[in-house]
């Protein structure tokens, strides 16, 4: 058995922070019809499974699973959810497709966290009902205009009102791990303010980034305390936007004259949840990336890897991550981020997409939209954001707070990765 | 806890009840959380021009010309041959009981002493078995059955919203009702 699987398609909507012209359904359309177009196949009949990667709270439907067929092409064919990351989705497709039984096999994720009104008490729900909840307060709880039992007249922002059931904002949490990192990696405030600064400004060069702005980190570390030492531009904003990729065997994409991408290796990696005892060194991303990189044969991957996505939904993560990674030494991504290398043209391009920062956080579709961006670049249809030559990229993402799962995938232009 | 055997039950079911009381006394250890989860559902063009419909008193669906297709609740988008739907079209508010239900007992498992008739009705001028689900009013239990002609009854004008209960149920259809 020499299987070996690959993207033949890719479709996304666009990406904004509010998409009230569509349903949710039509939303998800919008990016699966795109992929199979790009793909050039039928989903009716050539897509053999289909994966949607979706947690009912964040969707606000009881067993969503039962809710995708339609929109993604898959009534009365094999179709399942993951409750996880794109990536973790795409993790699933690759071994539906090693078993043999599957040619060809469409994985959608998608956020249309604009129809959920109380985002912050949804990810406070996440959190252990014993130990934790009763913990996490009293401060501030947030409203949107229009939720029902708030007047529309009055928003208020996203964190800095209360009322009378004193919860606070999980957030909080990324504050401890901020903290946390800052002493360990000896890492200023100040550096990692320059995390948002470069991918606000990466998103400008990516037509489908929303968030882009010029910004210096002063005017980062100006912006308020929110959850200290987190400021507010260091938190990336929530965005709508839906992904789907058509992954197939390599025998299919040459049928299709496809040039494919390769899914050379994946890792995904969850920590315990206990927020007391786990570490705060994103060990879920060290272990993801171990099972990924041992599974594409990479060595060597600094100097494999042209181009580099990793999950920086808060900036402090970016460089965690890198660490994590192994991709810098403990405390020396910062260090990378100050001498360019991190940049476009230096040696670890790192998060040209604009990132969760630049694009926006997309909840479960961010693996996707890292993934993405990679097989953009690897395609050479990065535009002005290209990376010259680029065959070999890593995608990586986190499950967000308060989670502790994270997931890694390698792609390159040849079966086997190049050393 | 209540150890006591109740009544009726098998000997061979031993064991400890519990009780609502048991629990409001703290006598079993427990956690308590409330959920604050709300949404805005986006209805998106087809849902919404259903409903901006139905407030004039009019049942609209989408054309799938591909699937030679008339679907109703409308869907931008054909699940069977995965492509946009085409045009708007206006349908009848009468229709065929495709299958019903008697329903006795409300959500918390009372006895409903007038049963609540709920059933798929196909609506007319729509392909088969494309239709909605609504209440039956108008008629007793026993004179429901599949295959029924089948009428909207709407609420009046100045109490309509935008919302599948503006029609407030489908009555029997007798000839020169259409």
């Amino acid at each position: 058995m020499n299987r070996k699987v690959c993207i033949v398609g890719v479709g996304h909507t666009n990406f904004n922070s509010m998409t009230p012209d569509v349903s949710w359904k039509e939303f998800m359309y919008d990016a699966c019809k795109k992929a199979y177009f790009d793909a050039g196949i039928n989903p009716r009949k050539d897509v053999d499974s289909f994966i949607t990667c979706a947690e009912d709270y964040w969707e606000g439907f009881g067993i969503f699973d039962e809710f995708v067929p339609d929109q993604i092409g898959a009534t009365l064919r094999p179709c399942c959810t993951v409750c996880g990351d794109g990536i973790q989705g795409m993790a699933n497709a690759y071994m539906q497709i090693m078993t043999g039984l599957m040619d060809t096999v469409a994985v959608e994720a998608h956020s249309k966290v604009s129809d959920l009104l109380t985002y912050g008490d949804v990810v406070l729900h996440a959190m252990d009902p014993l130990f934790e909840k009763p913990v996490s307060g009293p401060v501030e709880r947030e409203r949107y205009a229009g939720s029902p039992s708030y007047p529309d007249n009055n928003p208020k922002p996203l964190v800095g009102s209360t009322d009378e059931k004193e919860r606070v904002h999980p957030y909080f949490l990324a504050g401890l791990e901020m903290q946390h990192y800052l002493r360990s990696a000896k890492v200023t405030e100040e550096q990692c303010a320059s995390v948002a600064v470069k991918n606000k400004k990466n998103a400008f060069l990516n037509p489908y980034a929303i968030n882009q702005a010029d910004l210096s980190s002063e005017d980062v570390m100006s912006s308020e305390y929110l959850f200290n030492p987190l400021k507010r531009l260091d938190i990336s904003p929530l965005v709508d936007g839906a992904i789907c990729f058509v992954l197939a065997e390599e025998s299919v994409a040459k049928k299709l004259g496809i040039e494919p991408i390769y899914l050379n290796g994946f890792g995904y990696s969850s920590e315990t949840p206990w927020l007391s005892t786990r570490g705060m060194d994103a060990g879920y991303a060290r272990q993801a990336v171990n099972m990924a990189t041992k599974m594409a044969k990479l060595k060597d991957p600094k100097k494999a890897l042209d181009v580099v996505e990793v999950d920086d939904r808060f900036s402090y993560k970016e460089l965690q991550h890198i660490e994590a990674l192994g991709l810098a030494g403990p405390g020396e991504a910062a260090q990378l981020l100050e001498e360019g290398e991190l940049y476009k043209d230096g040696s670890l391009p790192t998060n040209l997409s604009g990132g969760s920062m630049g694009v926006g956080n997309c909840l479960e579709a961010t693996g996707l939209q890292r993934s993405l961006e990679i097989i953009t670049q690897l395609r050479g249809l990065a535009g002005k954001r290209q990376v010259t030559d680029a065959e070999t990229g890593l995608a990586q993402s986190w499950r967000g707070i308060p989670s502790g799962t994270g997931a890694v995938a390698i792609f390159s232009r040849n079966p086997e990765v190049k050393t | 806890m209540s150890e006591e055997r109740i009544e009726g039950q098998p000997k061979y079911a031993p064991g400890t009840h519990v009780r609502s009381k048991d629990i409001r006394e703290r006598k079993i250890t427990y956690t308590w959380w409330e959920p604050e989860a709300q949404y805005a559902f986006s209805l998106g063009p087809a849902n919404s021009r259903f409903l901006k419909e139905l407030k004039a008193g009019k049942i609209i669906g989408r054309t799938c010309r591909k699937c030679d297709r008339v679907i109703v609740p409308p869907r931008m988008f054909c699940d069977w041959c995965y492509d946009t739907t085409h045009e708007w079209v206006y349908l009848k508010d009468t229709g065929t009981v495709e299958t019903f239900s008697i329903s006795y007992l409300d959500p918390d498992a009372h006895l409903i002493e007038d049963p609540i008739l709920v059933g798929v009705i196909s609506i007319d001028g729509a392909s088969p078995k494309h239709g909605f689900m609504h209440y039956f009013g108008e008629m007793k239990p026993e004179d429901l059955r599949i295959g029924m002609k089948v009428k909207a009854v709407w609420k009046p004008k100045e109490e309509r919203v935008g919302s599948v209960t503006d029609i407030k149920y489908f009555k029997p259809l007798i000839g020169g009702d259409e």
